[in-house]
């Protein structure tokens, strides 16, 4: 049986490359970066090529990139760490549509008698900047808005949304998690104060994040302890991991180029031949400003889960918005607050492709799906 | 993914009885496109007005389909009595166990059972019966599901009732008012639990009782340690017994009289009974 994966904004397949570099910090290298030994001291240098290979990736300095566990952690990092570091009355402004590493300490933030404001998303997914100016006019603010969506890929315009938060003297954070690797960052040339990325969404193992903490901001560390990190995040640092990262950073940079177009032309191929041979299908997001590697079509009258099903038997994996993936009951917060028809929603299905898929597995999926749409539309008292 | 058993999987990918039953005896519609879930069940009795034929369509997850296909293998054959005592946990049986979260699917094929039915008796053709109040708005679920599926599956908590019937599961504003209906069934099975007052027992009845209780409770005990026992008489609460084999030479008798003798009794007999040995 064929293996197809396009769930690659779940999480990647790890480059053999970044395998290679990673191999000797468990056999031979496992000394502890902070012993003042030879032993442990030469690990520490190989940490700071690491970061050097991340700061290059996204156009900061070394100084300024925390490693963290993952993409939660760094999230979480950076708003409640801003947020207690504001201190009182606050704002935090957030958006409907962010991942849960934010959603969640927004919530507990709100639980906490913290005031927090969720921006709208249009039809297309994106969101207005004024709407944003018009909330930081209100008072001081943190903000924390993602780089791309992860269900459907739309890109915000991140540069202008942070120029906004920093003309009216607040904090910006970025959930850069899926934009890390696909889009072109240079952190240099915007007011972005901290950004998040997570290592197995590039090719790098889960296990693995970094918060980008631009000089200067103001942040209260959420792991407090040992002095790594520049005391930003105590904890020994997890080098194997961190030597991984820096590799998988450095590939992506040297992808980048020409890896965006490509997989942008295969994900095109497969959306329109799926689009031509299914009828009542559509695409959720905007089409124009959306990360190239993603597509969310909606399948009417049928149920993502059943669809999941059969293309997992085929060897295809993909996700789905559909309530019963999930395990709640009601289809993503993403579709929902993009104002999706249920009869749109519950049957959405998110194809999200990576540097290692072929033009001939686009084509298997192309030849696969429409049968099982048709079977399972055989099913459905709506059609 | 969900930990589906293989019959689940097996009704999922080769669904039985898909369709609509030609000229119905009884449809019935549940569900919605914006629920989640929605089944069209149909059937057709045959002379002996046994269910000769059903069929289904459903819109939802691998369960939800697989838990139609489930319902129309098994009331077929079934006279519309047999048919409305079906439950969802009969569903649920049928396909090897559904994951709790997903028994919300099993409810679904026993609700559009029942709506079907309720149309062969009445003509009535409304999509779903709805009678008392709306408690979930989200999901449009009434108190009468509520307390139907909190009875049928000895529920105690809300987020089980959300696992059977999606109540509660939108924007929770109703979680409250589930936990009062929960309570108040729990409430009533309580009280039909307790104990009726027994009439007062004869003396006969009461001898039968004692003799009942060594046999099941006592006797297998001692004869574990080679011992036995007799009872010898009754006076109203005395209650006259001798030790045999072992436990007549034991030095923990008087242990075993309080604490398995008495104790037994008083559990199953009467709280005021005392035991005595029979004086050699």
């Amino acid at each position: 049986m064929k293996n197809v994966y396009l769930d690659n904004n779940a999480t990647t397949g790890v480059a053999p490359e970044v395998v290679e570099v990673m191999q000797p910090f468990f056999t031979e290298l496992w000394g502890n970066p902070s012993s003042m030994h030879y032993f442990g001291g030469q690990v520490a240098r190989h940490i700071e090529h690491a970061r050097e290979q991340v700061a290059s990736l996204i156009g900061a300095d070394p100084s300024e990139i925390v490693f963290t566990s993952c993409g939660t952690e760094s999230d979480n990092m950076a708003v409640r760490g801003a947020l207690e570091a504001a201190g009182p009355h606050t704002r935090l402004i957030t958006t409907r549509v962010e991942h849960a590493a934010v959603l969640g300490p927004a919530r507990h933030y709100k639980e906490h008698e913290g005031e927090v404001v969720e921006l709208g998303v249009d039809a297309s997914g994106q969101l207005d900047p004024a709407e944003l100016r018009r909330e930081l006019a209100k008072g001081p603010a943190v903000v924390s808005i993602m780089w791309a969506n992860n269900e459907t890929g739309v890109v915000f315009p991140i540069e202008e949304l942070a120029e906004i938060t920093k003309q009216a003297g607040g904090v910006f954070h970025t959930d850069a998690v899926q934009a890390v690797g696909k889009l072109p960052i240079d952190l240099g040339k915007t007011p972005i104060d901290m950004l998040s990325l997570s290592g197995h969404k590039l090719h790098a193992p889960k296990g693995i994040g970094v918060l980008y903490v631009r000089k200067g901001t103001k942040l209260n560390p959420f792991l407090l302890g040992g002095h790594q990190e520049s005391g930003r995040r105590g904890g020994t640092e997890n080098v194997p991991y961190i030597v991984g990262l820096g590799k998988a950073c450095e590939l992506a940079g040297q992808h980048l180029d020409d890896e965006g177009p490509r997989v942008a032309a295969l994900r095109d191929r497969l959306e329109e031949g799926l689009l031509k041979i299914c009828p009542d299908t559509s695409v959720n997001g905007d089409r124009v400003n959306r990360l190239p590697n993603t597509s969310n079509i909606s399948f009417q009258f049928i149920e993502g889960e059943g669809i999941l099903y059969h293309m997992s038997d085929a060897g295809i994996a993909a996700s789905s918005g559909s309530a019963c993936t999930s395990g709640s009951l009601e289809p993503s917060h993403v579709i929902r607050a993009m104002g999706i028809p249920f009869t749109a929603a519950h049957g959405s299905i998110r194809f999200s492709l990576s540097r290692y898929n072929t033009e001939e597995e686009v084509d298997y999926v192309i030849e696969t799906l429409p049968p099982i749409v048709t079977r399972l539309r055989e099913l459905s008292p709506f059609v | 993914m969900w930990d589906y058993t293989d019959k689940v999987m097996d009704h999922f990918k080769n669904p039985r009885n898909v369709g609509v039953v030609e000229d119905p005896d009884g449809v019935g519609e549940v569900g919605s496109l914006a629920c989640g879930d929605a089944l069209k069940l149909t059937f057709k009795l045959d002379d002996d007005k046994r269910i000769a034929d059903a069929k289904f369509q459903t819109f939802g997850c691998a369960s939800a389909i697989a838990s139609s296909s489930a319902l129309t293998e098994m009331i077929k054959g079934m006279t519309i009595d047999e048919a409305s005592e079906v439950t969802n946990q009969d569903i649920a049986e049928f396909l090897g166990g559904l994951p709790e979260q997903k028994m919300h699917c099993s409810v679904l094929g026993r609700e559009a059972l029942e709506v079907a039915i309720e149309n062969y008796h009445t003509g009535k053709t409304s999509k779903k019966i709805l009678e008392g109040k709306v408690i979930c708005k989200c999901f449009g679920i009434t108190e009468d599901e509520i307390e139907h599926v909190v009875r049928d599956n000895k529920l105690t908590t809300a987020e089980q009732v959300t696992n059977y019937c999606k109540a509660g599961g939108g924007c929770g504003g109703c979680v409250p008012e589930i936990e009062e209906i929960i309570e108040r069934i729990q409430e009533e099975l309580r009280a039909a639990a307790a104990p009726v007052p027994a009439k007062p027992r004869t003396i006969l009845e009461t001898i039968r009782l004692i003799e009942e209780t060594m046999e099941r409770e006592i006797r297998p005990m001692l004869q574990s340690d080679g011992g036995d026992i007799d009872l010898i008489d009754v006076d109203h609460d005395r209650v006259i017994i001798a030790f045999r084999g072992m436990c007549a030479q034991c030095n923990v008798a008087e242990f075993t009289m309080r604490d398995v003798v008495q104790a037994k009794l008083r559990e199953f007999v009467s709280p005021d009974i005392t035991v005595e040995e029979a004086k050699a």
